[in-house]
């Protein structure tokens, strides 16, 4: 099972021919991703190397579709043409499409959000680094030697967050690790990741990091109080951002009194959920969590 | 980017909303001449900066001569509000005020859309009114695209519960107020007071704009905002690097990759530090991002040691895509270049892609001012003793 992504998830990868998708690329496909085609306007007809098997690259998303029955699309485009690259993927049907640029303008964001929101698309991003279902499929840019296969669900929106909570998880392993990306809008919301994995049954423990700005993660408490039922493990990182600056993410930012990562730990806490000072004593939590659950299975 | 008042004056103005005459000075020469040319007898002499109070602080001041406006100038010019420095003043007529309106589009997260705001209330704080009186702060979710069409504004004018003899115009200064927005990719124009004059004339008074930073590619003008835009100078010197720097108060230098990992980098020092003596605290942030090379560690390092604020460095990094014998090659390289200007300690701590090269780079060097530890609390813990000891 897993959520989004799977072992049977075919994935074409749109701007494979640039340097920075063809490096991915290669490593998606170390990583066991079934990648089925690549996408360049004007280059429909070529293919590309890896490790000696061609990989077709069509000159459009629906073409890659018709040929290939790719229903996952990740998008490594200069941010000048995302947009374009976006609509494309959502107008071809796509069923997930997880855009990992970044520095894509908001406006452009928006537009693409709006139309995905009346089509089939589900859209991850932008500025994320994508999800991993270790062992089944990894779409993006997470490196899949980090950890294995296993039932903690992760959902964040920062990248190295990601990274640094699998390592220290990494002796449970996780069903699927979602990077939903740091801009001020993104297509998955943490909300969207936790209904997921509470309907998924390889997830047993979910483990969420937020991050300073917007409303998201009081959202999320609220959603956690009323919807979700398995242990859910908080982090929340910018304890120490000032006011009015951006921390790294263009969403990281506290205007006036909201967005502070205090008001996120109370909203989450007062939901139920253990939040941990630092993302060792997260994962800390985590695994006594974890332990509580196989013990009432035992016993 | 948050533009200064007189770059959103002209910014509205050359999209056709409605504004007073504005003329800047640097100098009180300056404002006399620009007082010259305006030709009014009264002017308004107003204090250029990015900070919102500058009236309490003595920064607007009115003046009927051009020796009172060389006068109020040479007042104005050189003040601290909050920290801001005042190096620019705008020259405008006076108003003949008769109403005094509020409103705003800005990029509503929540949503993922945009948000008109709109209140016959203006002037006055507007966070404090939609305290004490949300509601006379009318709320409007926009389409994304769409924006503020001539319905939405005949809405918005309506619900905000404009008198109709006002609304035509009033409604047509907001849609050419969305026009500026989207073109100019706003993701905050807030005009505070828009006002209607003794003759009835529509005005947006002042104005303040953000700009979205991501869409500066389609925008070669915001060059010059760029060069104006009121970071100190550390933070300066980081960007012309393409450095991801932010400067804070405390004692402890950090340097890590991805914003994530930095942002908790920066609480799991506080944390650290928060009961030793002195309890030091980040110097700042610094991200050094995805695939980060030895040239932008040695330069993030270079910018870190010249804060004279800093005790002690801690370089955090989860080698995902970045390679960690690229980092500790780059921590050894900026220690060779920066030679005896190097005299504070660094704590490293690396994980993740090619960690055991990297390491063994950095036993190699052997340097006196290298710490390796294996967590990321225990460095933490470790680079804020260092700070604490020195201070």
């Amino acid at each position: 099972m897993a959520i989004f992504i799977n072992e049977s998830s075919r994935v074409i990868v749109q701007g494979m021919t640039g340097r920075e998708g063809r490096k991915h690329t290669q490593r998606m496909i170390m990583s066991g991703t079934r990648v089925v085609g690549g996408v360049t306007p004007g280059k429909g007809g070529e293919s590309v190397l890896f490790e000696e098997d061609p990989v077709p690259v069509f000159g459009s998303v629906s073409e890659a579709i018709e040929a290939t029955q790719a229903n996952v699309s990740v998008v490594f485009v200069p941010p000048k043409f995302a947009k374009a690259a976006v609509l494309e993927a959502v107008e071809a049907g796509i069923e997930l499409c997880v855009v990992i640029t970044e520095g894509i303008p908001v406006r452009d964001s928006l537009e693409f959000h709006q139309a995905a929101k009346s089509s089939r698309t589900r859209v991850v991003g932008p500025n994320c680094p994508g999800l991993i279902s270790p062992g089944k499929s990894n779409v993006g840019i997470i490196p899949a030697h980090i950890a294995g296969a296993g039932r903690i669900g992760l959902v964040s929106k920062s990248g190295t967050l990601t990274y640094q909570m699998m390592f220290e998880l990494r002796d449970h392993g996780f069903s699927t690790a979602v990077g939903i990306g740091g801009d001020p809008v993104i297509g998955t919301s943490h909300i969207d990741c936790l209904q997921a994995f509470e309907e998924d049954p390889e997830t047993d423990v979910i483990v969420m990091i937020g991050e300073i700005g917007g409303d998201a993660e009081e959202r999320a408490a609220a959603y956690i109080k009323e919807n979700i039922t398995k242990p859910v493990i908080g982090y929340v990182a910018g304890f120490t951002a000032p006011t009015g600056k951006t921390m790294g993410h263009a969403g990281a930012i506290i205007t006036g009194s909201q967005g502070t990562a205090a008001a996120k730990k109370e909203a989450l806490e007062a939901a139920g959920v253990r939040v941990g000072e630092t993302p060792s004593q997260a994962a800390e939590l985590a695994r006594g969590v974890i332990a509580e659950l196989r013990h009432k299975q035992s016993a | 980017m948050d533009l200064l008042e007189f770059q959103a004056r002209d910014l509205f103005e050359s999209f056709g909303v409605p504004v007073l005459p504005g003329l800047v000075a640097s100098t009180p020469r300056e404002a006399r001449e620009a007082y010259e040319r305006l030709g009014t007898q009264v002017a308004v002499v107003k204090a250029q900066v990015r900070v919102g109070g500058r009236g309490k602080a003595g920064g607007v001041k009115l003046a009927r001569s051009a020796d009172e406006v060389e006068q109020v100038a040479s007042e104005i010019l050189g003040l601290d509000i909050k920290g801001h420095v005042v190096e620019q003043v705008m020259l405008s007529p006076g108003a003949d005020i008769a109403e005094e309106y509020y409103f705003s589009i800005l990029l509503d997260r929540a949503n993922g859309s945009y948000l008109a705001m709109c209140s016959t209330e203006g002037g006055m704080d507007i966070e404090q009114l939609a305290v004490e009186r949300p509601e006379a702060l009318v709320k409007l979710p926009l389409h994304p695209v769409e924006g503020v069409t001539a319905e939405v504004a005949a809405e918005i004018v309506e619900k905000s519960g404009f008198p109709e003899g006002d609304r035509a115009a009033v409604g047509a200064v907001l849609e050419k107020l969305w026009v500026a927005f989207r073109n100019s990719d706003a993701t905050l124009v807030e005009v505070n007071p828009l006002v209607k004059t003794g003759s009835g004339q529509v005005l947006a008074l002042d104005g303040k704009v953000t700009l979205d930073a991501n869409a500066s590619f389609r925008h070669p003008g915001w060059d010059a905002y760029e060069a104006s835009s009121g970071d100190v100078d550390l933070e300066r010197q980081a960007k012309e690097l393409d450095l991801n720097y932010v400067k804070l108060d405390g004692s402890v230098g950090i340097i890590g990759n991805g914003a994530g990992l930095v942002m908790s980098t920066l609480d799991v020092v506080a944390g650290a530090g928060k009961d030793l003596p002195g309890s030091p605290r980040p110097a700042n942030f610094l991200d050094i991002g995805g695939g980060a090379s030895s040239t932008v560690m040695a330069n993030g390092l270079r910018i870190i040691m010249s804060d004279p604020q800093v005790k002690s460095v801690f370089v955090n990094v989860f080698g995902g895509i970045t390679a960690c014998n690229d980092v500790a090659h780059g921590i050894v390289t900026a220690l060779e270049v920066l030679g005896d200007e190097a005299k504070l300690p660094i704590v490293v701590r690396l994980d993740g892609n090619a960690v055991e090269v990297g390491k063994a780079i950095l036993e190699e060097a052997n340097h006196p001012l290298i710490t390796v530890e294996s967590t990321m609390d225990g460095a933490a813990s470790a680079a804020a003793k260092l700070a604490s000891e020195r201070n």
